[in-house]
């Protein structure tokens, strides 16, 4: 594996910003935003697991392949929401019954 | 390692996948429901995983350093936090056999929609239950690797299993990353 030596202030860095945004996530889901308190609460906790991603497991100092592994695997759990979601949403607009 | 944790993207994403379909298509018992879990020891269970993670990350880091001393100081740290994570998880889950919230034949649910907020317990016990048992895993390989460290089996020049290891923890940190704003922070108007 990687022989690179990340600072030790890059990890408390990626601490306290992972503690802040807790605390944020939690005290904006107080605020009644409508829809929008979901698209929130996803957009705090994708930053948080984007930064334990590069930093904590070291993907940013990885190889390429290491990052088209990672990526393809987020990649392809998108498709499953995307086209499950598909199907369950547009189910009726045809009004053929089971279509 | 990274193979195996896209496979384990996949393990928990179609538990996820249920959750989305379901909460898509009952919002309102789902926010209803979410409110009878306890905010607090969530927040104070993410509170704690993040510490782990930290923690996990510097024995990743003192292994790099071949500092074997700080490897075990933060490995046990790690095995300590991990262990207050289960030790509150397991408060919460009392609370739900003690009020009737575990789906079955003595689930009791106010409400208009009993039988689907009992779908949302069903995905809540599947999920932090799937997140758990990692948990659980993850503690008996730190018992592993603490004892390997001490019988000096780990150097700066090779410390595999560790740095794999802390991929594992840091991949079950980021599921529970997940976990609680979905299950938890849905609709708190309890915190109002």
């Amino acid at each position: 594996m990687s022989a690179h030596i990340v600072p030790v202030k890059n990890y408390i860095a990626v601490f306290a910003a992972l503690m802040v945004l807790t605390v944020a996530t939690y005290e904006v889901a107080k605020i009644d935003l409508g829809g929008f308190n979901l698209v929130v609460a996803l957009a705090i906790a994708i930053t948080k697991a984007t930064l334990v991603i590069l930093i904590f497991m070291h993907v940013k100092y990885s190889t390429t392949l290491t990052k088209a592994v990672v990526a393809s695997g987020f990649f392809f759990f998108l498709v499953m929401i995307f086209f499950t979601m598909n199907d369950l949403m547009t189910r009726g607009w045809s009004g053929v019954p089971g279509r | 390692m990274w193979l195996f944790l896209v496979t384990e993207v996949m393990f928990f994403g179609g538990m996820f996948m249920a959750y989305i379909a379901y909460r898509h298509a009952y919002p309102h018992v789902f926010a209803e429901a979410s409110q009878r879990l306890n905010i607090n020891l969530g927040l104070t269970n993410t509170i704690v995983l993040i510490c782990s993670s930290l923690t996990m990350a510097m024995a990743v880091h003192s292994a790099a350093l071949g500092k074997k001393n700080l490897i075990i100081l933060f490995l046990i740290l790690t095995l300590l936090l991990g262990g207050v994570f289960l030790g509150i998880k397991s408060i919460e889950y009392h609370d739900k056999y003690v009020n009737h919230e575990i789906p079955g034949h003595d689930f009791q649910f106010e409400g208009p929609d009993a039988q689907h907020a009992s779908l949302y317990f069903a995905l809540y016990f599947g999920l932090t239950g799937l997140h758990a048992t990692h948990m659980i895993v993850g503690a008996v390989i730190l018992i592993i690797l603490i004892v390997q460290t001490a019988k000096n089996k780990y150097s700066a020049a090779w410390h595999t299993p560790i740095e794999m290891f802390g991929l594992y923890w840091h991949f079950v940190d980021i599921v529970w990353i997940f976990l609680f704003p979905l299950l938890y922070l849905i609709d708190p108007r309890k915190l109002l």
